[in-house]
């Protein structure tokens, strides 16, 4: 397992607010990763530096073998270099098909003149079912994704994230308004990706970490509070003061 | 999948290319040129003038109802358009002018001389004799014709490319564009402009060389040129905003923020939009003086943008057909309204004069659509075509959730 994606000593600050204080934080390839914290922690923030929506004010992020700084690239770049992301509130394009939903997140090329000449090939339609069939949507590849459940929505959101190919895979809480059983599915699926891709899971609920078998990481007040096994951090003083002994 | 063609998929492009034809086969038999004479040479005129107001409308539904770019400024490169064929029309034709009046004389005139009569036959009015550098290649129709695409081209890559850049959006980007065409006319409305200051360019009607076909006749080919200009400009758009890349500008009209996590790079999307409805913009303009015979720098203030967003809102944005309605029909009845074609109402104490009160019908009928038929004219269409072909299949999968 080689490292993927390494932040270190980063600050960012939003109105003299600390919302990631000297974060230090490493994932390799493969590897699923847990965040946890209470609400304010930086989970979110952490999210929005790594993909480029945030600069931070101090620290670097360094992403591949290259060991490029992601703080000069772009949203978009970010994302073309392989990194993907999946929000709290599922953001999938709501007067689209399902379809054209996962066919724009379709890993392709992204330039304006490559999208206006693309044409739709067997191949792409043939991976877009595959995703579909994966995320329980090939019934609804025609419906408008503003139709969906909510569930639903952020199956499609997974999906979409699929589709992109992604080496580091962001997930923003995945099982909010799931059913159990939909759960243990997207449990299951975030494991299998695991094999292959860095997966970083931000997750409130306890159970569902659990479920995911992971390392974990506890993030507090902008940094690292504590960091191993489910069991190990949950038996952490500071970790239960801050967080579950609320 | 099922990979219909493109106009398979698009039904819309073979209707309205249909419309056209028969709309402007139907203008040709009742014109003058024909002989029957049904409708006037000036009415022609208006109908032409009108087809380049819906080419230029389809362009602003591209740019503001499929990319959610509000723009309030492409009446400016339509203007650009005509004010670069208007140079050639006025240089060619002042130049044979000249060239008529000064075969008379007894000693041949030298090319400077001629040179020189023709810049103060078209600049006197602006107190100069000398052809500003702009009019470098006033003489040439081809260079011309690069220029009506090259100068609203590439003032919409400049201006698009330090906007979009610095991530201005919204109402900012609105604002940034009225200041670009408020800009622009002010400049042009200046003597030292070199495109005569507020006299503008005059007497663009007439065709260097072909003073001997008659208005009727030009007329004609001019409704004619701008109904396969539409044609175009529609089939291209069409093009555009389907597909992949149709899905794409929707995306950024709908969540900018998420289209760039997928990877994609928003800005480039958006100069792509802005430059090529800015193009097609002046494309439209380039065929519109010629009809109306005149431009002037009021022709590019801010008013005029904001008419176009106004008709579009009205057409319905988002679908291409719409918008091309929307002008057609409200710049058709301002015309009606405004040169006096609507009977005045009297209400005994007041009596409503039309040209006075058209603006505020329109601005009326604008807040009334806005909030009351977001969809506009266009979405008339929906109550008589099934639109959702799809349906059958949503229905099934509702009831089988439903079972669930």
């Amino acid at each position: 397992m080689s490292t993927l994606l390494e932040l270190s000593g980063v600050s960012v600050s939003f109105d003299g607010f600390r919302a990631i204080n000297n974060l230090s934080f490493q994932i390799g390839e493969p590897e699923l990763r847990a965040i946890i914290g209470p609400n304010g922690a930086g989970k979110t923030t952490f999210m929005d530096i790594v993909t480029g929506k945030t600069r931070p004010d101090e620290g670097t992020v360094i992403w591949g073998e290259k060991s490029v700084s992601l703080l000069r690239m772009s949203e978009s770049h970010i994302a073309r270099a392989g990194i993907g992301r999946k929000f709290q509130k599922p953001t999938v394009f709501e007067s689209q098909t399902v379809r054209e939903n996962l066919a724009m997140a379709l890993k392709n090329p992204r330039g304006p003149f490559d999208v206006l000449l693309y044409r739709k090939s067997a191949q792409g339609a043939a991976r877009i079912e595959e995703i579909a069939a994966e995320v329980g949507l090939l019934d609804h590849l025609p419906r408008m994704a503003g139709e969906l459940s909510h569930g639903q929505k952020q199956w499609l959101e997974i999906g979409m994230l699929l589709a992109q190919e992604p080496r580091l895979l962001l997930v923003d809480e995945p099982a909010a308004g799931m059913t159990p059983a939909e759960r243990e599915h997207t449990t299951d699926l975030l494991k299998r990706l695991a094999r292959k891709h860095a997966v970083v899971v931000v997750e409130h609920d306890m159970e569902f970490v659990r479920r995911l078998d992971c390392k974990v990481t506890v993030l507090h007040e902008g940094s690292v509070l504590a960091e191993g096994s489910l069991d190990h951090v949950v038996k952490n003083k500071e970790v239960i003061d801050v967080y579950l002994g609320r | 999948m099922k990979n219909r063609s493109f106009l398979a998929q698009n039904p819309s492009i073979l209707w309205f290319i249909a419309a056209i034809a028969i709309f402007t086969l139907g203008a040709t038999l009742m014109s003058e040129a024909a002989g029957t004479g049904l409708i006037s040479t000036s009415f022609v005129k208006t109908l032409g003038k009108t087809l380049c107001l819906m080419l230029v409308a389809i362009a602003m539904d591209v740019v503001w109802g499929y990319c959610g770019i509000l723009s309030l400024g492409h009446m400016a490169f339509f203007g650009l358009g005509g004010y670069a064929i208007g140079m050639w029309l006025m240089y060619a034709r002042t130049e044979i002018i000249v060239a008529e009046s000064l075969a008379a004389a007894t000693i041949p005139p030298t090319p400077q001389e001629v040179s020189d009569a023709i810049a103060s036959q078209i600049f006197g009015v602006v107190g100069t004799n000398k052809f500003p550098w702009i009019w470098t290649f006033a003489d040439s129709l081809f260079l011309q014709l690069l220029m009506v695409v090259l100068v609203p081209g590439l003032l919409a890559l400049v201006f698009g490319w330090l906007a979009f850049r610095s991530r201005v959006t919204g109402v900012y980007l609105s604002i940034l564009t009225q200041a670009m065409t408020l800009a622009l006319s002010l400049y042009l409305f200046q003597n030292d402009s070199g495109l005569r200051g507020n006299n503008g360019l005059s007497g663009l009607q007439n065709l260097p060389g072909l003073d001997g076909v008659p208005q009727a006749t030009v007329s004609i080919a001019f409704l004619w040129a701008s109904a396969l200009a539409l044609a175009l400009g529609y089939v291209l758009f069409a093009w555009v905003v389907s597909g992949k890349m149709g899905s794409v500008i929707r995306g950024v009209r709908d969540n900018e923020a998420r289209v760039r996590f997928l990877g994609y790079h928003v800005e480039s999307y958006k100069l792509f939009v802005f430059t090529i409805t800015a193009v097609v913009a002046g494309i439209a303009g380039a065929l519109y003086y010629p009809q109306a015979g005149i431009i002037n720098p009021a022709e590019v203030a801010p008013i005029a943008s904001i008419y176009l967003a106004v008709w579009v809102a009205i057409g319905g944005r988002g679908r291409l057909y719409g918008a091309a309605i929307g002008a057609a029909v409200v710049s058709l009845l301002s015309s009606w309204f405004t040169s006096g074609g609507a009977p005045n109402i009297d209400l005994g104490i007041y009596v409503i004069n039309w040209t006075d009160w058209w603006l505020v019908l329109l601005g009326v009928s604008f807040v009334a659509v806005t909030l009351f038929f977001p969809k506009g004219i266009g979405g008339l269409f929906d109550l008589f075509i099934r639109n959702d072909k799809r349906a059958p299949d949503a229905v099934e999968a509702r009831r089988r959730e439903a079972a669930e």
